[in-house]
């Protein structure tokens, strides 16, 4: 069973380094465990681009798709027996990138 | 068995065997919905034929099977659909078969599973009072006052939510039994006050149906876990609280305050019983066990359900207590109750100084002006007294409370 972690940001700081060496200890020991499938960091909502084509052209737009003071800053995917290990694995990671996160499950 | 008595035995069979039945039929099958589903056919199915067939010598195991039967019948017409979909949707269980006796019962696996802490307080509300309690869906919406589609919406919503996300149907680990405890006992003390004090105008100020039920599910909940001291402590709580319920309201409808009840209509067996829980647990506390805030809440009714008349309450026991809880709970509800204490130990003025701290905090909160009315009015300063209960009238959403108020500010005079 896949379950995504969304890391919510709610202010405009960048990682620090300790939560960056928080994030890298964190992430050896999903790994070490079998729970990691994949993880990565996201640029700024600002950097991103819309396209829907489900016209006869496709169209593209400048900025996130929805404009909010909370964002995705980055995210893992993690492999879990159900979503008490799920949840487990993800309370270590708001501690480790001090954020929020939310769960949710792959079908 | 004579005829007439199968209505009574298809009741008693609900309230004995709803709960084995589905958690039975969500171990073997994997799906609440489908043990759901299959449980109340099972109970339609004995509504139509035990009065014409008998009742069945184990009432427990005819609808256990017929249940059973129910389920497979549903998921083979299904497995027609949807083959692979269905298996993949099964509930995960990794946990081997549990040992006969309590910690192994299926039913605190459901139970764990209705009040998992991913899911919002109102849903684990609604779930346990269906899976658990076998209350209706229509039952349970107007037991919290909202529309039936809606409640049926968010039971549906919650069992979708746990088999899509995978919240596991079993008890929870050592490590995390705790907690996990602490949720579901949440989950029945809400029940038990929603019952107590019932909020909404045109409701009953007491709403016995909600308080038997969370007491019955907390005996369930005892008999499953004997050794843990809260379970033990808020099963306390509740019957000390319940044995004085028709104490509380007049013929009125008016709430009757601690002081003013007629002690002699309370329920001297459920205090009875009562007293022996806080006994036991006072007992483990002498052991060194430290009792959390369901026993210390259970000990203080139990003060209160010795005194004879309300002057021979014991407030310095009381205060004590109030002490102890104010140190695992730091709520200024807390702070309130304890200075309830103070003001019968050393006066309302110091009472009221107690309490005037915790404004800030507590100005929404009906029972702070009530409080503080009440102090007000024996200091005699009843103009300030009036306006307390002004707004502790317009805060209140208990019928009963309303009344009780109402009175109180009037005889002001």
């Amino acid at each position: 069973m896949q379950y995504l972690v969304s890391v919510i940001n709610d202010t405009s700081d960048l990682a620090t380094t300790d939560e960056m060496a928080a994030i890298d200890v964190f992430n050896e020991g999903l790994q070490a465990q079998g729970h990691w499938v994949f993880a990565g960091g996201l640029a700024a909502p600002g950097t991103a681009t819309v396209i829907d084509n489900r016209g006869e052209a496709a169209l593209f737009t400048d900025g996130p798709f929805v404009e909010s003071k909370e964002y995705i800053v980055g995210f893992w995917v993690i492999e879990a027996a159900d979503l008490d290990v799920a949840l487990k694995l993800a309370a270590e990671g708001s501690k480790a990138c001090n954020r929020k996160v939310e769960v949710r499950p792959f079908l | 068995m004579s005829r007439t008595d199968v209505p009574e035995a298809i009741t008693e069979a609900h309230r004995e065997e709803w709960a084995r039945v589905v958690a039975s039929l969500t171990r073997r099958f994997g799906d609440l919905d489908i043990a759901e589903e299959a449980a109340a056919e099972a109970f339609a199915a004995a509504v139509a034929r035990w009065p014409a067939d008998g009742v069945p010598p184990s009432p427990g195991a005819w609808l256990t099977t017929t249940a059973n039967r129910k389920a497979i019948d549903r998921i083979r017409r299904e497995n027609k659909r949807d083959d692979k979909q269905k298996e993949a949707q099964l509930l995960y269980d990794n946990d081997p078969p549990g040992p006969p006796g309590a910690i192994g019962d299926e039913r605190l696996r459901l139970i764990f599973t209705c009040c998992h802490p991913a899911l919002a307080m109102e849903t684990r509300v609604a779930l346990t009072l269906r899976m658990v309690a076998g209350l209706t869906v229509p039952e349970i919406a107007r037991a919290f006052l909202v529309q039936e589609t809606a409640m049926e919406k968010r039971i549906t919503r919650a069992k979708a939510k746990i088999k899509a996300a995978r919240i596991p149907y079993r008890v929870p680990s050592a490590e995390d039994l705790q907690a996990r405890v602490s949720g579901v006992l949440a989950v029945l003390f809400l029940v038990f006050n929603e019952g107590y004090l019932a909020t909404g105008s045109g409701t009953d100020p007491v709403r016995h149906d909600l308080t038997a039920e969370a007491i019955r599910l907390t005996r369930l909940i005892r008999a499953l876990m004997p050794e843990d001291g809260e379970v033990a402590g808020l099963l306390a709580l509740m019957l000390l609280t319940e044995a004085r319920r028709t104490a509380r309201v007049s013929a009125s409808g008016a709430l009757v305050t601690l002081a003013e009840q007629d002690r002699g209509t309370w329920d001297t067996a459920l205090i009875a019983e009562g007293h022996q829980l806080v006994r036991e647990r006072l007992a483990a506390a002498a052991a060194g066990i430290a009792p959390g805030r369901y026993q210390i809440l259970a000990a203080i009714n139990a003060v209160h359900t010795s005194a004879p008349d309300v002057r021979a309450t014991d407030w310095s026991q009381i205060l004590a207590l109030y002490d102890q809880l104010a140190r695992l709970d730091s709520s200024p509800i807390v702070a309130l109750n304890r200075a309830i204490a103070v003001a019968e130990l050393d006066g309302p003025q110091v009472g009221l100084a107690a309490i005037d701290r915790l404004e800030d905090e507590l100005s929404g909160y009906h029972l702070y002006h009530a409080t503080r009315a009440d102090l007000l009015r024996r200091l005699g300063r009843n103009q300030k007294s009036r306006e307390a209960y002004d707004k502790a009238i317009e805060l209140a959403g208990n019928t009963a409370e309303v009344a009780y108020l109402t009175r109180r500010r009037d005889q002001l005079g």
